[in-house]
């Protein structure tokens, strides 16, 4: 039998949407540890330098070749038998995030390499360093490349950040499988934890929507305008006969 | 058309060539593989001078000028800037490279424009020409706006600050790239042709902005296939092929009377393309 009431009642107690909100803050957490190892890791892989670009393809295959699941059960449950005790949240974090970064390594890759080459020449030319001129000139173009994958790799973040529960994170189906322990009411109690994941899910489909209008904002050229407007220098072409080039 | 009378028949003798050495290349030798491009190249550009250099496509006019600013790195042969070393250092009489720090450092003293433009995709006109002064020479913020739109003013596009690349012209885009150079405050700027991306109507105000250039007393090194350009704004014209200077001279004396054949079959094939 389907108890509705139960499934109403926990649709909106404070006890699972704390979860919920536990779940969202581990998504942004290992999100926020997956750009900036994916970043680097994408950067040292498009080095010249075989030193730099081995270790990271290491990473990456290491990684993308393994499952988080196995990953977090060897961070939390394994490593502290060489000495290595993280915690439930630390493992959670760095397990969820390092794995996270192997998958936006090659995202961020794709979107760097994608910024014409002249935008780096360009940069250089003023005097930029190689850094400077990936911070300031590059990464910001290549993130309109990059935002909708990215968003795209968020979404399964949240859902796949569940796992947590099985190095007993507190987070929304950890917090769900305790309930039901006691409530005995399976399906409602499950249903309303997929419900908190459509919601969380839907609410970061309309904040990448809004992010990639503003990234994307820049690059949109209103059609006419360009020629809209005379050039002001007086066009000297009689002096100046031009042969094709 | 008539000859204009051989005043410089020699460079050696324009009165520019008094003024101190802003670009000297000595030898520069450039391969990408077994290819050799540039084949020994010697070059010195004096202060407020404007060379222009010709040649067909593939005769390594391109990649010399970027090895003048070290976008491509000599193979061999040096490059010296206001007569110190540019992108190597002479340690116990050798030369090695610099770091990318120090190489960068010395980038700046000489500006450049591209064929493709190269304007930051992000950012408006005005933020284009900050980016510079703001980010590498660590410009007052309000100093380098003024200076930004001063320079917006120079090239003719102050109303259109705000404007992002893609909303701009071809030839509004390359007199923002101008100005985004000259914020740098160069000693020499480098010109790969800045013209040859435009659209035929668009050719005459960026070079219009180079001639004022010249006029101001900028040392100039300009690589393009505008003769009529050159024969008007150079002091001196090279000729380049197969990654050698072929001829060299006063613009009028290369464009009317080249001396070489492979000169004269040159400008002769631009001519009739004209």
């Amino acid at each position: 039998m389907w108890d509705g009431s139960t499934f109403l009642h926990y649709l909106h107690s404070g006890y699972l949407l704390t979860g919920a909100a536990i779940s969202l803050a581990l998504s942004i957490g290992a999100m926020a540890i997956g750009i900036v190892l994916g970043t680097i890791a994408a950067l040292m892989r498009m080095s010249q330098r075989r030193w730099l670009r081995q270790p990271a393809g290491f990473y990456v295959w290491l990684f993308r070749g393994t499952p988080v699941l196995v990953q977090l059960i060897i961070i939390y449950t394994g490593l502290p038998q060489i000495g290595i005790s993280l915690g439930v949240v630390a493992s959670a974090l760095v397990g969820l995030g390092v794995n996270e970064g192997a998958y936006l390594a090659e995202i961020i890759r794709a979107g760097v390499a994608s910024v014409p080459k002249g935008q780096f020449e360009a940069a250089r030319a003023i005097g930029m360093t190689w850094a400077k001129t990936m911070r300031v000139i590059i990464l910001p173009q290549a993130a309109r490349i990059i935002l909708p994958p990215l968003g795209n790799s968020f979404n399964g973040l949240m859902k796949t950040s569940s796992l947590a529960s099985v190095i007993s994170l507190e987070e929304l189906l950890r917090r769900t499988e305790l309930l039901v322990q006691v409530k005995f009411k399976v399906l409602e109690l499950f249903c309303v934890a997929a419900v908190y994941y459509l919601v969380l899910t839907t609410l970061w489909g309309f904040v990448q929507q809004w992010l990639e209008a503003r990234a994307s904002r820049s690059l949109s050229a209103t059609p006419g305008d360009a020629r809209a407007r005379p050039a002001r220098i007086a066009l000297d072409n009689a002096a100046l006969s031009h042969d094709a080039s | 058309m008539p000859r204009c009378p051989m005043t410089h028949p020699d460079p050696a003798m324009a009165p520019k060539a008094s003024q101190p050495v802003v670009i000297e290349a000595r030898n520069v030798r450039k391969s990408f593989g077994h290819t050799e491009v540039l084949k020994g190249i010697d070059l010195k550009v004096h202060r407020g001078e404007v060379v222009v250099i010709i040649g067909p496509s593939g005769g390594g006019k391109s990649t010399f000028l970027r090895t003048l600013n070290h976008l491509d790195a000599p193979s061999a042969g040096e490059i010296w800037i206001n007569g110190a070393p540019f992108g190597f250092a002479l340690r116990n009489g050798r030369a090695e490279a610099v770091s990318d720090a120090a190489l960068s450092m010395q980038r700046r003293q000489i500006g450049m424009v591209f064929q493709q433009f190269n304007l930051f995709g992000h950012m408006t006109a005005l933020d284009n020409i900050r980016c510079g002064p703001v980010q590498v020479l660590r410009r007052r913020a309000d100093l380098a706006l003024a200076d930004a739109r001063r320079l917006l003013a120079l090239v003719g596009l102050a109303d259109r600050e705000s404007a992002y690349p893609a909303q701009l012209s071809g030839g509004q885009q390359q007199r923002v790239a101008i100005a985004r150079a000259l914020a740098m405050e160069p000693a020499a700027m480098l010109f790969d042709e800045p013209t040859s991306a435009l659209d035929p109507e668009m050719v005459g105000e960026v070079l219009n902005v180079m001639l004022d250039l010249a006029a101001k007393g900028m040392t100039m090194v300009i690589v393009t296939h505008e003769i009529q350009f050159a024969r008007k704004a150079a002091d001196r014209i090279l000729f380049m092929e197969d990654g050698m200077i072929v001829e060299e001279g006063h613009p009028a004396r290369m464009v009317d009377s080249p001396k070489h054949e492979r000169t004269r079959r040159f400008l002769r094939l631009v001519g009739e393309a004209a």
